[in-house]
């Protein structure tokens, strides 16, 4: 928290009047973008993995193993079509196991990433599966071991639909962030909820939502930037 | 060398075997250009893929040279593949990458590190192929027949020894198919690679192959010498491949000569005979009339070839058609 309150502009205080201090909303945003950012970096390093998991063991695919198949995707499943709201409460004891503390940034990234990288490995298996069979096909005729058809062919080959999933899952990511805001884990979502929610204070809920559009509108820019640039054919 | 030994394949479906392919033995020599010709469905599609293992026999025995391809385990049968190079219908190139990225990638697989080698090699090959200037180009940015001979020149990177072609030339035009038909003909002759191709168009065949064998329904119902069957197909599938390579007033002759008097023989010649006069010589020495009906002159790889269906009358044919027999020329009695 801010020790000294930023005033502004008269304007700004005519427009907003209970918004007192403007540095707690850029505190908060910067809280926003540090959850986001870690959460989305872990889950990027988890769901890659199950997402290609997935892919592999599925039926008809390069390694079909029916039951290990069966197994992760139904956890995916559950993880999935438990409201992030719920995730979180229901995490709590793994997220004070794993990183110390149910709250702030650190309490809410394990409950972000356990909610987002299995939606994310859904997204990876769908892009791995755009990858058309015939290329797998000549690279194997080339002697290309599992993972070599993994590592230069499957991931490179799908960049662009596994771009276009980074950018759905950092978005559904800002969603979830906010709504970690509502059990003590800070940013937009925090204010949101503590000042426009519980105080009756409008011009909050106005002046992050705003921002949360924005923000969503600049993922989606920029993941549309990078798609276009990398994940050309 | 290739060697199929009592090779069968089926494919299970719904707890039930469904027959590709029935036994069948097969040896493809050093150096020519073997074409299986076949409709969709016969089979051909998998039994090239037997060669190279990406798919496995239900049964039988199969041998790339001294190597038994059918007894090796994962790794090895790896290092094997990179000795087969094999193109394909829809080209399978990585679209992710440069041309140039595409022709180094089987040498990459294969371990090569050394940025200047592979350089070079994919310098070699894109010359070769005639596409020196599109290596840094992407896939999309090329014609069909251009990405094939990137396929080509990518097939060929870690040298190999056979080359498979899985219909290449199905998804080209006419003119483009003729131009990488050249082009692995020429292959053929200066690197010494044997080449299996699949089609299911029989000027493929008549353009590059040596032999020929004929898929009807997983069976090989005929095989042989390209000029043994085009000239004297035995099987109806043959009769059938072959009557599409001709110009289309030959199909259904039958029924059109039926107003022709005289007895209706084909004549085929093959190589030299093509060119001799044989056929005037022998009418004036037995005094024998003919009527030409149909007929054409063509080439089957390097050799030339001819085909003449003619109504011949008079009282010595019997001696005409053995003076021409002798002369080198094949009859076949089409009406008595």
């Amino acid at each position: 928290m801010t020790t000294h309150a930023i005033h502004a502009a008269p304007i700004l205080q005519t427009l907003f009047p209970n918004i007192d201090d403007w540095g707690e909303i850029g505190h908060a945003c910067i809280d926003t973008l540090l959850m986001l950012g870690g959460s989305l970096l872990l889950t990027i390093v988890l769901g890659l993995p199950l997402g290609v998991l997935l892919y592999l063991t599925g039926r008809g695919q390069l390694r079909p193993m029916p039951k290990l198949y069966a197994v992760a995707s139904l956890l995916v499943n559950i993880l999935r079509s438990v409201p992030f709201i719920i995730l979180m409460i229901v995490l709590m004891p793994v997220t004070y196991f794993l990183v110390g503390t149910k709250l702030g940034i650190r309490g809410a990234i394990p409950p972000l990433v356990i909610g987002a990288a299995p939606f994310f490995a859904r997204l990876v298996e769908t892009a791995l599966r755009e990858v058309e069979h015939g290329v797998i096909e000549a690279s194997q005729a080339m002697g290309a071991s599992l993972w070599q058809i993994v590592r230069h062919v499957l991931l490179p080959e799908a960049r662009g639909g596994l771009l276009a999933g980074v950018t759905v899952t950092a978005i559904a990511l800002v969603g979830y962030t906010a709504m970690g805001g509502a059990i003590g884990s800070g940013g937009l979502g925090d204010l949101a909820y503590r000042y426009g929610y519980l105080s009756y204070k409008s011009d909050y809920m106005l002046v992050t939502v705003v921002l949360l559009i924005v923000l969503v509108q600049l993922l989606q820019m920029l993941g549309d930037r990078v798609v276009a640039h990398y994940g050309r054919r | 060398m290739i060697r199929f030994v009592d090779v069968h394949k089926s494919y299970r479906v719904e707890g039930r075997d469904i027959p590709a392919l029935k036994p069948f033995s097969l040896e493809v020599a050093d150096g020519e250009v073997f074409g299986i010709i076949g409709l969709s469905g016969a089979g051909k599609s998998t039994l090239i893929r037997l060669i190279n293992l990406l798919e496995r026999p239900s049964g039988g025995t199969i041998f790339v040279g001294d190597t038994e391809m059918t007894a090796l385990a994962e790794p090895a049968l790896r290092t094997q593949r990179r000795r087969i190079g094999m193109i394909f219908q829809h080209f399978n190139l990585l679209a992710s990458q440069t041309v140039a990225n595409n022709v180094a990638f089987p040498m990459r697989l294969a371990g090569e590190r050394d940025l200047a080698v592979l350089r070079k090699r994919v310098d070699e090959l894109l010359a070769r192929v005639g596409l020196t200037d599109h290596a840094d180009k992407y896939p999309s940015q090329l014609s069909g027949g251009q990405k094939q001979r990137v396929g080509i020149a990518r097939a060929l990177a870690n040298k190999p020894s056979i080359l498979l072609c899985d219909e290449a030339t199905s998804a080209l035009d006419p003119q483009t198919t003729a131009s990488v038909l050249d082009l692995l003909a020429e292959i053929n002759r200066e690197l010494r690679l044997t080449i299996v191709l699949i089609t299911h168009e029989m000027d493929v065949v008549r353009r590059v192959c040596d032999r020929v064998a004929v898929l009807d329904a997983g069976e090989i119902v005929e095989r042989g010498s390209v000029i043994d069957v085009f000239l004297h197909p035995q099987h109806t599938t043959t009769k059938r491949f072959v009557n599409e390579a001709l110009p289309e007033e030959a199909v259904g002759e039958e029924t059109a000569f039926a107003r022709v008097p005289g007895r209706i023989l084909r004549l085929s010649f093959r190589g030299e005979a093509t060119w001799t006069p044989a056929l005037g010589q022998v009418a004036r020495d037995t005094g024998i009339d003919f009527n030409l009906l149909a007929g054409r002159i063509d080439r089957i790889k390097d050799m030339p070839y001819g085909q003449l269906t003619l109504a011949m009358q008079g009282e010595h044919i019997d001696a005409a058609m053995s003076a021409l027999r002798k002369a080198g020329i094949d009859i076949e009695e089409l009406r008595a």
